[in-house]
C-alpha cells in the first residue's frame, strides 16, 4: 500500500512538473528560442527521482535548502548539459522547480499512509493543474492579440513563432499599427461613435427601465403578472429572427446607417433584462420609506427620483455597466444596419477591415486591442458590479 | 376613496410602463409577426427599396447670351422593377426669371415651375430641358441656381404591403435535402457547445472554490472571454489557427507533433483512427464548438461558483467525519447540490447557442460544414438576397425554439411537482 501510494504520488507530481516545464518551453519558443522537443522522457525521470528523493530525505534537511538543491541539480542537468539555452530560460526553469519542490514539500511518507491520500494528492494537483491550464488557455489569445499588434508584417512571416518585442526601437515604430489604424482607417471616429452609441443606450435604457421596473415592483395594475413573465420570455427571443423585418423596416424608414437606428434597437433589446434586474432590487427596498413619502404628498416622480434612485445606486450601476458592455460588444445589428464607413461602430469597423484580404494582420490585432481594452478595463475596475449584472442578466448570450 | 386610490395607482403604473412596453413591442414583438408575413412572400433585397423619382439638375450657360440659361434635369425612376405613378415635379427660380419654352406637361406661375409627368415605368429615364431668360437683363448666378433642389413626388406600390402570398419559401426551406444537414449541424453545435461549457464551468468553479493565492484574480481572468468583444476574439482565434502562419500550427510543427499544417477552420472532415476504428470528425465544426465552449464556459462557471459557495460547510464536515474521499464528496454532495443550477444553465445556454450567429459567422462564415440555422438566415436573406427565404428560416427557428421551451417547461413543471 505504501509503495503503491509512493509511486502514484511521484507519478502525479511528475506529470504536473512536465506540464509546467512544457508551458515554459512554449512561452520560451514564442520569444524566439529554438526548442524543438519537450524532452518529456528526461523530465519524467528527473521529476520521478526528485519526488522519491524528497520523500526519502524527509525532514532531515530544511525544506528551503532541499528545494534549492533539487532545483539546482535539475537546472544544471537540463539546461547546461542538454540544451544550451540563455540564462533567463534557466532562471525560469529554476523558479519553476523551486515552486514545484515547495508544492510537494507538504507531502510526507507518513502522510501517504493516511486513508484516501492518493485521492487528496490527485485533487490538489488537479486544482493546481487546472489553475495553470485555464490561465494559459484563456490568457494566451489575449497575449497574442497584444503582441501581434506590435510586430511588423515581415517579422511575422519570417518567424511566426517569434513574439518577442524589441523595446529598443523607436516609439513610433513600436506603435506603428496603432498610428496607422487611427490615421488611415479613422479609428478615432469609430471610438467616438461606439462610445456615443453605448453611453446613449445606457442612458435611454435607464430612463425607460427605472419607471417601468418601479411600477412592476410596487404598483398593482391589471396585466402586471403578464408583463413581468413576458419580460423574460421576450428576452429569450434571438436577435437573428428580428434582423430581417427590422432591416426591411429600417431601410424603408431611412434609419439604416444612422446612430438613432442603432440606439432604438439596442435599447429595445436590453430593456427587458434591465427591467428584470431593477425590479428585483426595488422590491428589496423597505416599503415604509415610500409610505412616509406618500404622506408627505410626494408624487410618483418624486418618489422615484428622491427615494428609489438614491437607494439603488449599486443596482443601477450594475445595470448601466452591463448594458454598456452589451452595446459596446454588439455585432449582429451593426453588421446589418451599417454599411457606410462613416457610421461604423468599432466592431463593425474591425470586421470591415478584415474583409479586405490585403489588410496586414497587425492592424487587425491593433484594432482588436482598441475594442477590447476599454471593456476589460471597465470589467476589472468595476468587477463587483459587473459580476452581479452578469449573473442576473446571464440569459444574454 | 379606496377605489380612486387604486385607480390612480393603475393609471400611474400604465404611464410608467407604457414607454418601455411600446418600445419593446415595436422592436421585438412586431418584427416576429412581421417575419411571418414576409415569410409567405416572394421578396428580394432589391424589392424593399421604395422606388423614388429622382432628378439631377445641370445648369448650363448659353454662349454669347449672358441673360439666358439652359437647365437640364436628368429624370429617372430609381427602381429597376417597379413603376411610379403620378409623378409631380416642382422647382423654384429667382424673381426675375421668365421661361422661354414651356413643356405642355408643365406650368410656370410665380417663379415656380410645376410639372405633372404621369406614370414612369421601371428604369424610366428622360432628359428634361428648360431655358430661362432674365426679364431685367441682369446676368445669372449659376451657383445660386444649382443650390435650389427640385422636389419630386410619386406613388408606388410597396411590395411588402400587397396581399400576394406564396408557400414557396417554406417548401424550399423544408424539402430541400440540405435541411436535415442544417438541422444536424445546428444540433451538434448547440448540444456539444452547451455540454462542454457546463463541464468546464463545473471544473473551474470547483477549482476556484478552493483557497489559493490569487483566487480573486483568477476569477476575473476566467471571465475575460465572456466580457471581451466577440469580433476581437474571433479574429485572434483565426490568426492563432491559421494553417500557413498561425501560432498553433507553427508550434505543433516545431515540436514535431504534426507533419503538415492542419486547416482547423477550413477543413470539413478529418480522418481519425483510435484503437483501430477509423472515423471522420467534422473538423471545422469541432473547432467552432471549441471556440464556443471557450467563450461561454465563464457563464456556467459564475453560476455554479455562486451555488457552490452557498452549500453549507456542515455537509462537508459531516462527510469528513464519516471518512469520505474527495471524489465521494464531489459526487455525493457537490453534484446533487448543483443539479438545479445545471438544468437552468442547460436551458439558457441551449437556447442561446441555438441562435448564436456572430461566432460562426466571424470564424468561418458558415463554410466547411459549419452552416447553422442562424447563419442560413443571413445567407438566404443577404448573400442570396432572398428576404422571403430568410424570413422563412427565421420562422423555423422560432418554431423549434418554442417547441424546446414548451418541453423544457413541462419537464421542469413535473420536477417541481415531484419535489
Amino acid at each position: 500500500m505504501r509503495i503503491k501510494n509512493t509511486i502514484l504520488f511521484s507519478l502525479i507530481s511528475t506529470f504536473f512538473l512536465i506540464f509546467l516545464i512544457s508551458i515554459w518551453k512554449i512561452l520560451a519558443t514564442l520569444q524566439g528560442l529554438s526548442i524543438n522537443s519537450f524532452n518529456i522522457e528526461i523530465i519524467l525521470i528527473f521529476g520521478f527521482l526528485i519526488s522519491l528523493a524528497h520523500l526519502g530525505i524527509g525532514d532531515r534537511i530544511k525544506s528551503i535548502y532541499k528545494s534549492i538543491i533539487f532545483s539546482s541539480i535539475f537546472v544544471f542537468c537540463d539546461g547546461y548539459l542538454i540544451q544550451k539555452l540563455p540564462i533567463w530560460y534557466n532562471v525560469g526553469v529554476f523558479l519553476i522547480l523551486y515552486f514545484f519542490t515547495n508544492k510537494i514539500s507538504k507531502y510526507t511518507f507518513i502522510g501517504l499512509k493516511e486513508e484516501h491520500s492518493t485521492q487528496v494528492i490527485l485533487f490538489d494537483f488537479l486544482t493546481l493543474f487546472g489553475i495553470l491550464f485555464f490561465s494559459f488557455v484563456i490568457l494566451f489569445p489575449f497575449y497574442m492579440m497584444l503582441v501581434t499588434s506590435f510586430k511588423t508584417q515581415i517579422a511575422l512571416l519570417v518567424n511566426p513563432l517569434d513574439f518577442s518585442i524589441n523595446f529598443g526601437q523607436d516609439i513610433k515604430d513600436l506603435f506603428k499599427s496603432y498610428f496607422v489604424i487611427f490615421k488611415s482607417y479613422k479609428f478615432g471616429k469609430y471610438i467616438v461613435i461606439s462610445t456615443i452609441v453605448s453611453v446613449g443606450t445606457v442612458i435611454i435604457t435607464l430612463l425607460f427601465a427605472i419607471p417601468a421596473a418601479y411600477a412592476v415592483a410596487r404598483l398593482n395594475f391589471f396585466g402586471k403578472t403578464f408583463l413581468s413573465t413576458s419580460i423574460l420570455i421576450i428576452y429569450m427571443f434571438p436577435a437573428i429572427v428580428l434582423v430581417i423585418p427590422l432591416y426591411t423596416i429600417f431601410s424603408q424608414l431611412g434609419l439604416r446607417n444612422s446612430i438613432e437606428g442603432l440606439l432604438i434597437v439596442y435599447t429595445a433589446t436590453t430593456l427587458p433584462v434591465a427591467i428584470y434586474m431593477l425590479q428585483g432590487y426595488f422590491k428589496s427596498i423597505p416599503k415604509e420609506l415610500e409610505e412616509a413619502a406618500i404622506l408627505d404628498k410626494l408624487s410618483w416622480f418624486g418618489i422615484i427620483t428622491k427615494i428609489i434612485i438614491p437607494l439603488s445606486i449599486p443596482a443601477i450601476s450594475s445595470v448601466a455597466l452591463y448594458v454598456f458592455m452589451i452595446a459596446w460588444n454588439e455585432f449582429l445589428f451593426s453588421l446589418m444596419f451599417l454599411d457606410n464607413p462613416n457610421s461604423f461602430t468599432l466592431s463593425r469597423a474591425i470586421q470591415y477591415l478584415s474583409g479586405d484580404a490585403e489588410t496586414p494582420r497587425q492592424y487587425l490585432m491593433a484594432g482588436s486591442v482598441v475594442v477590447t481594452l476599454p471593456v476589460l478595463f471597465i470589467f476589472v475596475y468595476f468587477e463587483k458590479y459587473l459580476v452581479s449584472g452578469l449573473t442576473a442578466g446571464s440569459v444574454k448570450g | 376613496m379606496n377605489d380612486t386610490l387604486a385607480n390612480t395607482e393603475k393609471k400611474t403604473a400604465y404611464i410608467l410602463t407604457l414607454p418601455a412596453v411600446l418600445l419593446v413591442f415595436s422592436i421585438i414583438l412586431f418584427p416576429i409577426f412581421a417575419n411571418i408575413w414576409i415569410s409567405f412572400k416572394e421578396v428580394e433585397l432589391k424589392d424593399i427599396r421604395i422606388p423614388e423619382p429622382r432628378a439631377k439638375k445641370i445648369v448650363k450657360s448659353i454662349s454669347d447670351e449672358p441673360t439666358k440659361i439652359k437647365i437640364l434635369y436628368k429624370l429617372r425612376n430609381s427602381s429597376l422593377i417597379q413603376e411610379i405613378r403620378d409623378v409631380s415635379f416642382q422647382d423654384n427660380f429667382p424673381k426675375n426669371f421668365e421661361i422661354e419654352n414651356l413643356d405642355p406637361r408643365c406650368s410656370y406661375e410665380k417663379y415656380n415651375l410645376k410639372c405633372e409627368f404621369g406614370n414612369w415605368p421601371a428604369k424610366y429615364r428622360e432628359n428634361f430641358q428648360v431655358i430661362f431668360a432674365t426679364n431685367d437683363g441682369s446676368s445669372i448666378d449659376k451657383k445660386n441656381l444649382k443650390s435650389i433642389k427640385p422636389k419630386l413626388d410619386g406613388k408606388s406600390d410597396n411590395i411588402l404591403l400587397n396581399t400576394n402570398f406564396t408557400l414557396k419559401n417554406f417548401k424550399k426551406v423544408l424539402f430541400e435535402n440540405e435541411f436535415i444537414d442544417l438541422l444536424l449541424t445546428t444540433f451538434y453545435y448547440t448540444f456539444f457547445g452547451t455540454v462542454g461549457s457546463i463541464v468546464f464551468g463545473i471544473l473551474t468553479a470547483q477549482m476556484v472554490n478552493q483557497k489559493f493565492y490569487g483566487r480573486t484574480f483568477m476569477r476575473s481572468v476566467l471571465l475575460f472571454p465572456y466580457v471581451a468583444p466577440v469580433v476581437a476574439l474571433a479574429y485572434t482565434w483565426e490568426l492563432l489557427l491559421d494553417p500557413n502562419s498561425g501560432t498553433l500550427n507553427s508550434l505543433l510543427l516545431n515540436y514535431q507533433i504534426i507533419e503538415t499544417p492542419i486547416n482547423l477552420l477550413g477543413q470539413k472532415y478529418i480522418e481519425i483512427s483510435i484503437l483501430g476504428f477509423d472515423f471522420k470528425l467534422r473538423l471545422a465544426l469541432t473547432t467552432v464548438i471549441m471556440f464556443e465552449i471557450w467563450r461561454y464556459f465563464p457563464l456556467a462557471f459564475l453560476f455554479i461558483l455562486a451555488r457552490l459557495q452557498a452549500i453549507p460547510k456542515e455537509l462537508y464536515e459531516a462527510a469528513d467525519v464519516d471518512g469520505a474521499s474527495p471524489f465521494q464528496k464531489f459526487f455525493n454532495i457537490t453534484l446533487p447540490q448543483i443539479t438545479a443550477v445545471i438544468s437552468i444553465l442547460f436551458m439558457i445556454r441551449f437556447i442561446w447557442n441555438f441562435n448564436k450567429f456572430e461566432d460562426v459567422f466571424l470564424l468561418t462564415g458558415g463554410a466547411s460544414g459549419t452552416r447553422t440555422l442562424p447563419i442560413n438566415v443571413y445567407q438566404q436573406g443577404f448573400a442570396i438576397s432572398d428576404i422571403g427565404m430568410g424570413s422563412a428560416v427565421s420562422i423555423v427557428i422560432v418554431v423549434l425554439l418554442l417547441m424546446f421551451m414548451f418541453f423544457y417547461f413541462k419537464l421542469l413543471g413535473k420536477r417541481v411537482d415531484e419535489n
